[in-house]
C-alpha cells in the first residue's frame, strides 16, 4: 500500500513530476544514444583493422616486428599454413612477405610498405579485394601487377595501368628495383592505412628480393569469428612454439584501449548526466516534503514509523526517477536499435574523421548490457537523490505539523 | 447538578472512580511548560484525571487554554514536561519511541480538525491504511472496512477520493479510519471545527451512536455549544488547568 500511495503521490503535482520526468527522460535517452553511438564507431574501426588490415591473428619471426629485417623471416611457411588450415575454425590463412622501402611515380616518390601476398589466399583474411574503388584486385595486368591505396594514387599522381617503379634492397643487401603497373586502387576510408599499404603478388616479390623458397615474414590467419580467437591461437602457438603468434588485440594494443576509453569516458558521460539530475529530483523532493509537512505529520500520528516515512519518500523518488529512466532508455534503445541497421552519415566532417581512421558512416552498437546498467544507475540516482527530502520528512514533528494555526 | 470541584473532593472523586469502575486512562499531574524565546508557555499545568471505557467526554475552553496540547500528550504525540499518562496500565511516555508510534497505532485513534486522509488514496483505502499498517490479514481488512463505511454512512462513497467528498464525509471517513486499527479510545480534537451545523450535527450523531452501541470511547475537545450539549461529561480547561469536571 505504501508502494501505491508513493506512486500516485508522483501524479498529485502533473506538471512538476511530468517536467522532472521529461529532464531525465532526455538525459538518459542522449546517454544512452551516444553510448550506442560511439561504441559503433570503436566496434566498427576496430571491425575495420581487423578486416582490412590485422586479420585475427598474425605470425611472425620473434624478431621481425622489432626489426623488420628481410633476413627475419618464417622458413618452411607453406608446411606451417597447411598444419594452421586443420585447425577447426580456421577460415583464412596469407603468407606475406613485407618490406618497407620506396614507391616512385613519373612525379614523385613516397615511402611504402610493401606487401607480397598469394591474393587467392589474401582474399581470405582480409577484404581488400572487396574495397576496390577503380581496377581490379590483381586482374587484368598480366605481369607484375600492384594494387595501391587511394590516398597514394592521388599522391603520386597515377591511375589504373599507370606505372610506378619498386626499389628495394635484396637479401644480399644489393639494391634492386622492379616496375609495376597498377592494377587496382582501393580507399578503406582510412588515410593512414590507404597511403603506406601497397600490395604485390608473392612470386614478383620473392623474385626481386631473390627470397628463400617457401619463406614469408608474415602469417596471417582469420577465424570464423572473433570469438575464437585466443583458441585458435592457443593451438597454433602448441604447433609453432618458436614463432611469435599474436592476436589483433596484442598487434594494435590501441584497439584495446580505443575500447577501454571509449567505455571510461562514456561511463563518464552518463554519471556526469546522472549528476546534473540528481540535484534536479533532489530539489523537487524537498519541495514535495516541504508542502506535506501536515500530512506526513497526521501519517506518523496514525502509526506510521520513521522506517515506513523513509521509504515512502525513498520510493517515491525512485519512481519518479525510473520512470523517466526507463522512458529514456527504451528511447533511447530504440532510437540507437534504429540506426543499428540505418547508417548515421557524419560525410560533413568525413575528412577529420577518415584521417584517424574511422568511418565516415557510424552504425551504432547497442548492448543490453547498457540499458541495463544505466537503469540500475538511475534507481541509485534516486535512492542517492532520495536520503536528504527523506530525512527531512523524518524530522518532522507530528504534533507540531498538525497545530491548524 | 455540576459543582466546581476544588483539589481534594476532585481527588476523591477520582478515587471512587477508581475503584468502582475500571478506567481505561489515568492521567497523574500532566504538565507540558513549551520554551519560548522570551516567556515560557505552561499550555497545560498539573492535570489530574481519568477516563473509564465507553464514556463520550468533552474538552472545552476558551483558545489558547490548552485542550490541542493535552489531547497531544494524552495521545502521545508530544512529550510531557512533568506527569504520567497511563493507558491500560501502560506508562506512555516511559516506551521507547519506536514503541509509542506501535502502541499509538494499535490502541488509540485520532481524528484531527483537517489534514485526515491521504489525498491520494480512496475513502475505503484509508479506512483500510491502518489496517495495512498493523499487518490485519487481507479478508479481515476488506470487511472491516466496509462495515466501518456502513457505520459512518458512507457505504456508497467507497471509491471516492478525499478531494471528491463535502468536508462532513471526510470527518465521517476520518472517524471511520480512526475506528480501523480497534482502538481502546478515540481522541478528537475540534473536529467539527471546520464544518457547517448540519454537517457537525451528523458527525455527532455518528459519534454518539458508535458510542452507544459499540461501547466507543470517544475524547473530543470543542468550543461548539451544540457540540458541548451533546456530550456525557464536559471538561472544562483553562489556562492549562481543569476549573470544571461534570457529568450527566
Ligand atoms: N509549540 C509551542 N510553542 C510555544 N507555545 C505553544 C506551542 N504550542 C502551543 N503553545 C501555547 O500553549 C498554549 C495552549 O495552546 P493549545 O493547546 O493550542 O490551546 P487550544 O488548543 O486550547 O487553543 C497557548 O498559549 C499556545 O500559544
Ligand atoms: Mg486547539
Amino acid at each position: 500500500m505504501i508502494l501505491s500511495v508513493a506512486w500516485r503521490n508522483i501524479w498529485r503535482n502533473k506538471v512538476r513530476s511530468t517536467v522532472v520526468i521529461t529532464a531525465i527522460t532526455l538525459g538518459i535517452c542522449a546517454g544512452v544514444f551516444s553510448t550506442a553511438f560511439f561504441k559503433g564507431m570503436a566496434e566498427q574501426r576496430i571491425k575495420k583493422v581487423i578486416e582490412t588490415e590485422t586479420s585475427h591473428i598474425q605470425i611472425h619471426h620473434p624478431d621481425f616486428r622489432q626489426s623488420t629485417d628481410i633476413s627475419s623471416f618464417i622458413p618452411d611457411a607453406t608446411h606451417i599454413s597447411g598444419n594452421i588450415r586443420q585447425i577447426p575454425n580456421v577460415t583464412g590463412v596469407s603468407k606475406r612477405i613485407v618490406v618497407f622501402s620506396m614507391v616512385a611515380s613519373a612525379e614523385t616518390a613516397s615511402g611504402v610498405k610493401i606487401v607480397g601476398v598469394e591474393p587467392s589466399d589474401e582474399m581470405h583474411v582480409t577484404n581488400l579485394s572487396a574495397r576496390i574503388v577503380d581496377g581490379a584486385y590483381f586482374e587484368g595486368i598480366r605481369k607484375n601487377p600492384v594494387v595501391i591505396g587511394k590516398k597514394l594514387a592521388d599522391k603520386l599522381k597515377v591511375k589504373v595501368r599507370s606505372k610506378v617503379v619498386i626499389t628495394l634492397q635484396d637479401m644480399e643487401k644489393n639494391i634492386t628495383a622492379g616496375a609495376f603497373r597498377i592494377t587496382g586502387i582501393y580507399d578503406t576510408d582510412n588515410f593512414a592505412f590507404d597511403e603506406v599499404n601497397i600490395f604485390i603478388r608473392y612470386s614478383d616479390m620473392a623474385r626481386l628480393l631473390s627470397f628463400p623458397e617457401n619463406a614469408c615474414h608474415e602469417m596471417t590467419i582469420k577465424v570464423s569469428d572473433a570469438d575464437f580467437t585466443r583458441e585458435v591461437q592457443q593451438s597454433v602457438k602448441l604447433l609453432i612454439p618458436d614463432l611469435e603468434v599474436l592476436n589483433w588485440t596484442e598487434l594494435s594494443p590501441e584497439m584495446k584501449y580505443l575500447t577501454e576509453a571509449m567505455d571510461i569516458y562514456m561511463n563518464i558521460f552518463i554519471i556526469i548526466i546522472l549528476l546534473a539530475l540528481l540535484f534536479g529530483i533532489i530539489n523537487t523532493m524537498l519541495m514535495v516534503v516541504l508542502e506535506r509537512v501536515k500530512e506526513i505529520g497526521m501519517l506518523m500520528a496514525i502509526g506510521m514509523n520513521k522506517l515506513r516515512v523513509f521509504s515512502m519518500i525513498v520510493l517515491e523518488t525512485v519512481f519518479l526517477s525510473l520512470t523517466g529512466g526507463i522512458i529514456g532508455v527504451l528511447s533511447g534503445g530504440l532510437i540507437s536499435k534504429y540506426f543499428e541497421t540505418h547508417a548515421i552519415s557524419l560525410s560533413m566532417w568525413r575528412e577529420g574523421y577518415v584521417e584517424l581512421g574511422y568511418d565516415p558512416f557510424v552504425y551504432t552498437d547497442l548492448e543490453l548490457s547498457l540499458m541495463i546498467n544505466t537503469t540500475l544507475l538511475v534507481i541509485l540516482t534516486g535512492i542517492i537523490a532520495s536520503l536528504y527530502p527523506a530525512y527531512k520528512a523524518l524530522r518532522n514533528d507530528p504534533a507540531e505539523a498538525l497545530r491548524t494555526e | 447538578m455540576p459543582v466546581r470541584q476544588d483539589w481534594k473532593v476532585y481527588r476523591n472523586v477520582r478515587t471512587l472512580n477508581k475503584s468502582n469502575k475500571m478506567s481505561i486512562i489515568e492521567i497523574n499531574n500532566l504538565t507540558k511548560i513549551y520554551d519560548g524565546s522570551e516567556v515560557e508557555v505552561i499550555a497545560v499545568n498539573g492535570i489530574d484525571l481519568s477516563f473509564d471505557k465507553g464514556e463520550f467526554a468533552a474538552i472545552v475552553g476558551p483558545s489558547g487554554s490548552g485542550k490541542t496540547t493535552f489531547l497531544n500528550l494524552l495521545g502521545g504525540l508530544d512529550r510531557p514536561t512533568s506527569g504520567e499518562v497511563i493507558v491500560d496500565g501502560v506508562n506512555i511516555w516511559n516506551l521507547k519511541s519506536r514503541k509509542l508510534i506501535d502502541f499509538r497505532m494499535n490502541n488509540i485513534g485520532f481524528v484531527f480538525q483537517s489534514y485526515n486522509l491521504i489525498p491520494v488514496l480512496t475513502a475505503k483505502e484509508n479506512v483500510e491504511f491502518v489496517m495495512h499498517l498493523q499487518g490485519r490479514p487481507k479478508a479481515e481488512r476488506y470487511k472491516r472496512t466496509r462495515e466501518l463505511m456502513e457505520s459512518v454512512g458512507l457505504a456508497d462513497r467507497l471509491n471516492s477520493r478525499p478531494a471528491k467528498l463535502s468536508g462532513g464525509q471526510q470527518q465521517r471517513v476520518a472517524v471511520a479510519r480512526a475506528l480501523a486499527s480497534k482502538p481502546k479510545f478515540i481522541l478528537a480534537d475540534e473536529p467539527t471545527a471546520n464544518l457547517d451545523s448540519k454537517s457537525t450535527e451528523n458527525l455527532l450523531d455518528i459519534m454518539e451512536n458508535l458510542n452507544k452501541d459499540e461501547n466507543i470511547t470517544f475524547i473530543f475537545s470543542t468550543h461548539d455549544a451544540r457540540v458541548v450539549k451533546k456530550a456525557r461529561r464536559v471538561i472544562t480547561i483553562e489556562d492549562g488547568k481543569v476549573v470544571w469536571d461534570e457529568k450527566r
